[in-house]
């Protein structure tokens, strides 16, 4: 019980330091950096509900399933949904350094 | 040794401010002087402030939004009267001055008035409506009352120690930032916000989890009520938008103080307005939702009549909730975004107005026929249903996107429309309807109607000319003029807001002659209403664990058809002892704690910070180690409190269809 705690704990600092690291040394270009944030936020999220919620694939309760399955069309509407505003933008709006990125 | 607090931050700058300061000091020192005079700290100690009583949490909720609505119409009887009066010169208030106070209005009645009510008559309501004897997360309801009490305690010590932020309640950086806002107001409306946010987390999930959790056994979900409904999709809204906000305030007290950049250039401020609408529409939709279920609710009682379309109704919210999670755009407009985005959030936005037509139509038809009550609670919904189709049209014309009309006084007036009418209506509804419910007594009837036509013509007088002003181009927030065309209408608004003033005194008012009439207003019956639901089955006031034996629900309306089947005064042949939570002194500390915290991380007080944080941590930790903590009343007291209670239900008669 209190080992897969603090399994979640080592892996959920080491993905927190990745991208961090990523971005104070400025290794690789500012759109792969992107990529490497996102994965790692996704897989860090991974890391909460296995280790922290207790959830996994093995349990057959329906009701966690659904509330899953919920929870991930709403994260995709809202991260989708900014991302798309985020890199939508009208040819007036003041062009700062991140549109290099796109 | 104080941080960046020293003895400039007290208000002796203006005699306005130092009035402020003065009336809260002595607000707060007056309360405490009355209780300290009455000896009541220590059962008000051991009953209330430590109870983990959901009725009392509840009731806490909504004395707290009581409050802080006099502090907030108080802001707006300001801006209003500034407004009236400041054609050239000036008016009475210096501009950030105004600033401040138009910040602290919104601020307050968002986040310190509409959700510690819903939050209250949720913790209040729920439980009793589905049959059970307590929320599922005790703790965890009382720790999110007392972390919003500790918000609003920092909004409230702005007033007489610094000042509050002056970037209006949207906090748009850059305006939040440290160069246009060196001083500690944006840092208090922050963490007023942070503190609120969790708070309204923890009661949001305790609410989903009591609702999905706790249902007395027969209650499948089409057999809620929609009260219960509506807080079942409000509780979700709540734990999927609250982390945005918290997110976008944290972020930008990092930019504030440590330099980082997450909103700099306009990338970056695209992306704060982005987060706070995130939250921000939803949060429109968690404060209208439980108007709806109350609507709902009052309009089936005092109709006589089952509820018109109970399943549209149902599944109109669903619908309502589900779109309030794809319109966040149309806030922002004016910012500007390419056509796909604009075409898009401009197609789902108007969308909303197809479910909320439906409820309406079905309120309408359950009066329709109906032996109508003109009690208190149906004349606010019915206030509500006229007022609230003005504001449902006039939010069809933000869905295009010229910017005409957008930022100026007419969006000030839509939202109003449908925050007062839409939100604070239904919750005076449910005070009033409720009341009885928590304190065995109704409300004088006589000043409620005074209270709510005071309050239709002052809205109707204060926000309809403000529509006018904006199609006359009049933009919002404005602190003075120098349109003689204008002020016509601007002094109209303050009448309106005038009549609002006496409407929170005849609300208070009501309070006084309720309390010294109770003996003639108290209830014939548990069941004062007539209801039709659940939570009308206990006494009145109820016992602390609702229900001596739970009830098997087979039917909407459970309440009624027991009524009908004439069942519903048979005592329980035998009693079982009930395990119900202790008390808990650790919900308040965490309050207090994070309060001390707050307060030393605004003016950099670090070792006060530390010793805040400590104990928050302390009052968390300590908590873990009592969750079995819990006492049991055995089955002879609760025969014995049975047995005291007077059971002379009214036999329900529905209305002819």
């Amino acid at each position: 019980m209190l080992k897969s705690y603090l399994v979640g704990v080592l892996l959920a600092s080491v993905l927190t330091a990745i991208p961090f690291g990523f971005v104070a040394t400025r290794t690789l270009p500012p759109g792969q950096t992107l990529i490497v944030i996102g994965v790692a936020a996704v897989a860090q999220v991974v890391v909460h509900l296995r280790y922290f919620l207790r959830l996994d694939l093995k349990s057959r309760s329906q009701d966690k399933f659904i509330a899953l399955c919920f929870a991930a069309t709403v994260l995709f509407i809202l991260v989708g949904g900014t991302l798309w505003i985020m890199f939508d933008r009208l040819p007036y709006r003041v062009v700062g350094d991140a549109t290099t990125i796109s | 040794m104080l941080g960046k607090l020293t003895i400039d931050a007290l208000p002796f700058y203006s005699g306005i401010a130092m009035a402020g300061a003065l009336t809260v000091a002595c607000g707060a020192a007056g309360v405490i002087a009355l209780i300290t005079w009455l000896g009541q700290w220590r059962s008000l100690w051991s009953e209330w402030l430590t109870s983990l009583d959901h009725k009392k949490i509840g009731i806490m909720y909504v004395i707290l939004a009581l409050i802080m609505l006099v502090r907030g119409v108080v802001d707006a009887l300001m801006i209003r009267t500034q407004q009236a009066f400041a054609f050239e010169p000036h008016g009475y208030l210096p501009p950030d001055h105004f600033d401040q106070i138009f910040t602290s209005h919104a601020t307050i009645m968002m986040f310190f008035v509409a959700m510690p009510f819903v939050l209250g008559l949720f913790s209040m309501v729920i439980p009793q409506q589905i049959g059970a004897r307590q929320v599922a997360f005790p703790f965890m309801n009382s720790a999110g009352l007392w972390l919003t009490v500790s918000g609003a305690a920092l909004v409230m010590i702005s007033l007489v120690v610094g000042r509050f932020s002056a970037a209006y309640w949207t906090a748009y950086p850059p305006q939040s930032g440290m160069q246009f806002s060196p001083d500690v107001g944006v840092d208090y409306w922050i963490w007023a916000v942070l503190l609120s946010s969790v708070g309204s987390i923890l009661a949001g999930i305790s609410c989903f989890v009591t609702i999905v959790k706790r249902r007395a056994p027969g209650m499948r979900l089409m057999m809620m009520p929609l009260f219960t409904w509506t807080a079942l999709c409000a509780s979700i809204l709540i734990i999927f938008a609250y982390p945005s906000l918290i997110v976008a305030a944290a972020l930008l007290g990092l930019d504030r103080h440590l330099g980082t950049q997450f909103f700099a250039g306009s990338d970056g401020v695209m992306n704060y307005i982005s987060l706070f609408w995130i939250w921000g529409h939803p949060h429109v939709y968690i404060l209208i939702l439980p108007a709806c279920g109350i609507y709902s609710e009052v309009v089936a009682t005092f109709s006589r009549r089952r509820l018109f379309g109970y399943a549209s109704l149902v599944y109109s919210m669903i619908a309502i909730t589900a779109l309030s999670l794809v319109v966040w755009l149309h806030h922002f407009y004016t910012i500007g975004s390419g056509a796909d985005v604009n075409a898009f959030f401009g197609r789902a936005a108007p969308l909303i107005a197809v479910p909320t037509m439906v409820t309406i139509v079905c309120w309408s038809l359950t009066i329709y026929r109906g032996q109508v009550q003109f009690s208190v609670p149906m004349l606010f919904t019915l206030g509500f249903i006229v007022t609230f189709l003005v504001g449902g049209i006039t939010g069809f014309l933000f869905a295009v996107i010229p910017p005409s009309i957008h930022d100026t006084t007419f969006r000030a007036a839509h939202f109003h429309n449908l925050l007062i009418p839409g939100a604070l209506f239904g919750y005076f509804a449910g005070y009033q309807y409720w009341f009885p419910k928590a304190f065995g007594f109704r409300l004088e009837e006589k000043w409620g109607r005074r209270a709510f036509w005071c309050w239709i013509v002052g809205f109707c007088l204060a926000f309809m000319p403000l529509y006018i002003l904006g199609f006359m181009g009049m933009p919002q927030r404005l602190n003075r003029s120098n349109v003689a065309d204008w002020q016509p209408y601007l002094i109209i608004a303050q009448a309106g807001v005038l009549f609002i003033v006496c409407g929170v005194a005849f609300l208070a008012v009501q309070i006084a002659v309720s309390i010294r009439d109770r003996k003639a207003l108290a209830a014939s019956s548990n069941d004062p209403w007539n209801g039709r639901t659940l939570e009308w089955a206990t006494a009145s006031p109820p016992a602390v664990y609702n229900f001596a034996a739970v009830p098997r629900v087979q039917s909407v309306d459970p309440w009624w058809a027991l009524k009908q089947a004439g069942t519903a005064d048979h005592r329980p042949t035998r009693f079982h002892d009930i395990l119900m939570p202790g008390k808990s002194g650790a919900a308040i500390m965490l309050g207090a704690m994070s309060f001390v915290f707050a307060f030393a991380m605004i003016w950099q007080i670090w070792w006060l910070a530390a010793a805040g944080g400590l104990g928050m941590f302390a009052a968390v930790v300590s908590q873990t180690f009592h969750d079995h903590a819990g006492h049991r009343i055995p089955a002879s007291e609760v025969e014995a409190i049975e047995s005291r209670r007077v059971l002379a239900p009214v036999l329900g008669r529905e209305a002819p269809t």
